[in-house]
C-alpha cells in the first residue's frame, strides 16, 4: 500500500525540484499526446522549445521572448506579494487593461504635440490607472471585508466594457474611416515605447520588469514591509502580534499589483501592440498568475517562469506552422505544465511511504 | 484520370522549377493567419476550406501552413515573421485586426506578397480583399421579414464596426420592405467567436419575443439555441450551417474564398501578382447564398431567389434609394445607389431602425 504522510518541515529539495519535474513530466505526457495526433513527439517538443532559442531564426525569436515575457514578469511580480500575504488579487487582467487605457489616454490627449515628457506622463498615467482600479477591490474589502477574488476578477469585465467602448468612441482614431481603434502609438513619436536597441525586444517594458524583479526581491529580503508580507502569509496571527497592519498591507499589496499590471498594459499599448483595440487584451493578467506560482512566487523564479511560459507560446506558434499542430493542442500541453507543477508540488509538502500505515 | 491529374501537376511543377528555384524553395508557399479555430464551423472554417481548395487545385506545386487562434497585436506579427522567415512567398491575414500588423511587417519582407481581410491599408506587397456580405443580409431580411409572426427580429451583432453595421441596415431595409411593422432587435456580443455568449444572446432575442434571429457572430450556438426554442427562424453565418437545416437554418451566407485565394496564388507563381483592391460579392462568387429550405414558403423562396439573381447580375443593388438615415435626414435620393465609400465606413443606422450604435 501506498500512502502519503506530511513531512515535518517542507522539504526545501523539492520545493526546487519540482518545477524541473513538472517541465519532464509535461514533455513525456504532451510528447504521448502529440504522439497520439500522429506528429513526432521529439520534433513537436524540439520545435517548441529548441527552435525559438537555438533555431535558425533564433535571432528574430530571442527578442521576441522579452516581448512575450515582460508583461508576464511585470504582473507577475505584482501579483507574487499578494499571494505570498494570502491576498488574491485575480483581477490584474482588468487593471492592465485600465493602465493601457489610462496610459494610452494621456498621449492621445497631446497628439500631434511632440515632446520628451509625453512619455513619462503616460508611464505615470498607466501605473495611476493599474493601481486605481485594483484600489477598487482594496477599498472594499479593508471597509466591508468583501471578498478581492471576485470583486478583483469580475472588474475584468467592467474593464472590458470599458476598452470596447474607448475603442469605439472617445479613443477611436478620427481618421480610421469609421473603425475601431485608436491612432497607432507606433506612429506618434513622442508616445512611442520603441526598443531601445532596435532588433533587441528590449522595450522599456522589459526595463521596468528587471527594476520590479529587483525591488521585490531586496523588499522580500531585506525590508520590514517584506517580512510584513511574508509573515501574514505564513502565519496571519503571528503577524497580527507583530504589529502588522493587514488594512495597510491589503491596500499595499493590491495597490502594487495593481500599478505594475497597469504599467505592463501601458508598456504593451504603447509598444508592440500599438493600439488601444476592442481584442487589445490577450490574457496577460490570468496567465501571470500561473506564471506567478511556476515561478514559486520568487522573484527569481518568476523571471524564469514568464521566459518558460513566453517560450511555450513562440515555440507552439511555430509547432501550429511548421508541423501542423492544432492550437488547442498546444493549450493542453500549457495546462499540462501547470497541473503537473501543482500535482508534484504535493511532494514539498508530503512524502511518499510505501508498506502498511502504521497505526499509532 | 489519375494519371492525368498527375501529369498534369508534374507539368505545373516542371513549369514552376525555374522560377521556383531562383528563390530557393521549390514550392510557393502560402501561409495563413486565422484568428478563430479552424472547427469555428464558421468564418475561420470557410477560409480554411479556401486553404484546403489551393492544396487542391494546385497540387504539388504549393505547400499551405497555417496558424489557428493567433491574438491580434503582437502574437499576430510574431506568426507572420515566423512565417516569412520560414520562406513563405504569400501570406493571408484573415481578420480586420491584422491590419496594422500586416503592414508593418510587410514593410519589414518586401519580396513576400501580403493579403488582408477586411482591412483598408494597402501597400505595395499589401492587397486587401473582402466580401459583400451586405448582399446575402438583404436577402435574409426578405426572408425574415416575410416569416416572423411576431413582427421582432433578434440579430446578434459582434462588434459595431460598418461591415455588421452594413449588414444590419441591409437586412432591415429588407426585411421592412415586405413587412412594414417589422423591429429589429439588436445585441452586441463584442466577439466574433464565443459559443457561451452568442447563446446567451440569441436566448435573450428569443425572450424578448423574437422568432427570427439573425447572427454576424461565427459559431452555431445561437442555432442551437433556436432549435432548443422550437419555433425560431435562424440562418447560416459565414459557413452553412447545414447541420441546422431544414429547421431552424432555413438559409445561409456562404463566404467563398476558394476562388479567390486559387487566384491569387496563381498570380503569385506566375509573376503577375498586384497590390488590389477587392470587394466581391455574389456575382463573382465570393458570397454564397445557402440552400434556402422547405420551411420557407414556396413564394418566398423565388422572390428570394429573384434577388439574388437581380444583385447577381447588377441590376439591383441593397442600398438604392430612396433611403433616410436613421435621425430623419436624407441619405438616398430616389433611384440612388450608395457609393462604396459610404459603404466601406458606413457608421449610421437607416431610418426605422431603433437604438443607437455603441460608441
Amino acid at each position: 500500500m501506498i500512502w502519503l504522510e506530511k513531512r515535518p518541515q517542507p522539504s526545501r529539495f523539492f520545493a526546487y525540484v519540482t518545477p524541473l519535474l513538472a517541465v519532464l513530466a509535461t514533455f513525456l505526457f504532451g510528447g504521448l499526446l502529440f504522439a497520439a495526433l500522429g506528429k513526432d513527439p521529439v520534433q513537436s517538443i524540439v520545435t517548441i522549445f529548441w527552435e525559438p532559442l537555438f533555431g535558425e531564426f533564433a535571432f528574430y525569436y530571442r527578442p521576441q521572448l522579452l516581448i512575450k515575457g515582460a508583461p508576464l514578469v511585470l504582473i507577475a511580480i505584482g501579483l507574487s506579494l499578494g499571494f505570498k500575504a494570502g491576498i488574491w488579487n485575480i483581477g490584474a487582467e482588468g487593471q492592465y487593461i485600465m493602465g493601457a487605457l489610462f496610459g494610452a489616454g494621456m498621449g492621445l490627449a497631446f497628439y500631434p504635440a511632440e515632446s520628451v515628457l509625453i512619455f513619462p506622463a503616460m508611464v505615470l498615467a498607466g501605473a495611476f490607472g493599474g493601481w486605481i482600479w485594483a484600489m477598487i477591490p482594496a477599498l472594499l474589502k479593508v471597509r466591508f471585508g468583501t471578498n478581492e477574488i471576485l470583486v478583483s476578477l469580475m472588474l475584468v469585465y467592467v474593464a472590458e466594457q470599458f476598452l470596447a467602448s474607448m475603442s469605439l468612441g472617445l479613443l477611436k482614431n478620427p481618421e480610421g474611416f469609421g473603425f475601431p481603434g485608436s491612432r497607432n502609438l507606433q506612429q506618434y513619436d513622442s508616445a512611442h515605447n520603441a526598443e531601445i536597441i532596435a532588433g533587441s525586444g528590449m522595450h522599456w517594458g522589459v526595463v521596468a520588469a528587471l527594476i520590479a524583479v529587483i525591488f521585490a526581491y531586496v523588499l522580500l529580503a531585506r525590508h520590514r514591509l517584506g517580512f510584513a508580507v511574508r509573515v501574514t502569509g505564513e502565519a496571519p496571527r503571528a503577524a497580527r502580534f507583530a504589529g502588522v497592519n493587514p488594512s495597510r498591507l491589503i491596500l499595499f499589496c493590491l495597490g502594487t499589483s495593481g500599478m505594475l499590471a497597469g504599467l505592463a498594459g501601458l508598456f504593451e499599448v504603447a509598444g508592440p501592440a500599438g493600439q488601444v483595440s476592442i481584442d487589445f487584451n490577450v490574457g496577460y493578467g490570468f496567465t501571470a498568475i500561473i506564471v506567478a506560482f511556476l515561478g514559486r512566487l520568487h522573484p527569481v523564479g518568476i523571471v524564469l517562469a514568464g521566459l518558460l511560459m513566453a517560450l511555450t507560446y513562440i515555440g507552439g506558434d511555430i509547432a501550429q506552422s511548421q508541423l501542423g499542430l492544432p492550437a488547442a493542442a498546444i493549450q493542453v500541453f500549457q495546462g499540462m505544465l501547470l497541473f503537473f507543477l501543482l500535482a508534484l508540488d504535493l511532494f514539498t509538502n508530503y512524502r511518499l511511504r510505501f508498506g502498511r500505515a502504521e497505526t499509532v | 484520370m489519375k494519371l492525368t491529374t498527375l501529369l498534369a501537376s508534374a507539368a505545373v511543377a516542371l513549369g514552376l522549377a525555374g522560377g521556383a528555384y531562383a528563390d530557393g524553395h521549390e514550392k510557393t508557399k502560402v501561409g495563413f493567419v486565422f484568428v478563430g479555430p479552424i472547427g469555428d464551423g464558421g468564418w475561420t472554417y470557410e477560409h480554411n476550406k479556401g486553404r484546403l481548395a489551393v492544396e487542391e487545385a494546385l497540387g504539388d506545386a504549393v505547400e499551405t501552413v497555417y496558424v489557428e487562434n493567433v491574438a491580434e497585436g503582437p502574437d499576430s506579427e510574431r506568426v507572420m515573421t515566423q512565417m516569412a522567415l520560414d520562406g513563405a512567398d504569400l501570406i493571408f491575414t484573415t481578420s480586420f485586426g491584422y491590419m496594422d500588423p500586416t503592414i508593418n511587417i510587410a514593410k519589414k519582407f518586401p519580396d513576400v506578397k501580403f493579403e488582408h481581410a477586411t482591412g483598408y491599408k494597402r501597400a505595395d506587397n499589401v492587397s486587401t480583399y473582402s466580401a459583400r456580405f451586405y448582399e446575402g443580409r438583404a436577402i435574409q431580411g426578405h426572408i425574415a421579414g416575410k416569416m416572423t409572426k411576431s413582427n421582432i427580429i433578434g440579430y446578434i451583432g459582434s462588434y459595431p464596426i460598418p461591415e455588421v453595421i452594413r449588414g444590419i441596415n441591409s437586412a432591415f431595409i429588407h426585411a421592412q420592405k415586405v413587412n412594414p411593422d417589422v423591429e429589429f432587435r439588436i445585441v452586441w456580443a463584442y466577439t466574433w467567436f464565443d459559443p457561451a455568449k452568442e447563446a446567451d444572446a440569441a436566448k435573450v432575442l428569443i425572450e424578448q419575443g423574437a422568432d427570427v434571429v439573425l447572427q454576424h457572430t461565427d459559431s452555431t450556438a445561437p442555432q442551437a439555441a433556436a432549435q432548443e426554442a422550437g419555433n425560431v427562424v435562424t440562418f447560416g453565418q459565414a459557413s452553412d450551417m447545414g447541420q441546422y437545416a431544414p429547421f431552424p437554418r432555413v438559409s445561409s451566407i456562404i463566404d467563398d474564398w476558394a476562388p479567390y485565394y486559387i487566384a491569387r496564388t496563381k498570380a503569385v507563381m506566375d509573376g503577375t501578382w498586384e497590390s488590389t483592391d477587392t470587394w466581391d460579392g455574389i456575382g463573382p462568387g465570393m458570397v454564397g447564398i445557402g440552400e434556402i429550405s422547405d420551411a420557407v414558403p414556396a413564394d418566398v423562396k423565388e422572390e428570394a431567389l429573384a434577388m439574388k439573381a437581380a444583385i447577381a447580375d447588377g441590376s439591383y443593388h441593397p442600398f438604392t434609394g430612396p433611403l433616410k438615415k436613421q435621425d430623419g435626414s436624407d441619405w438616398l435620393a430616389d433611384g440612388e445607389v450608395a457609393d462604396d465609400g459610404t459603404l466601406a465606413g458606413m457608421n449610421f443606422y437607416v431610418e426605422g431602425l431603433t437604438g443607437e450604435i455603441p460608441q
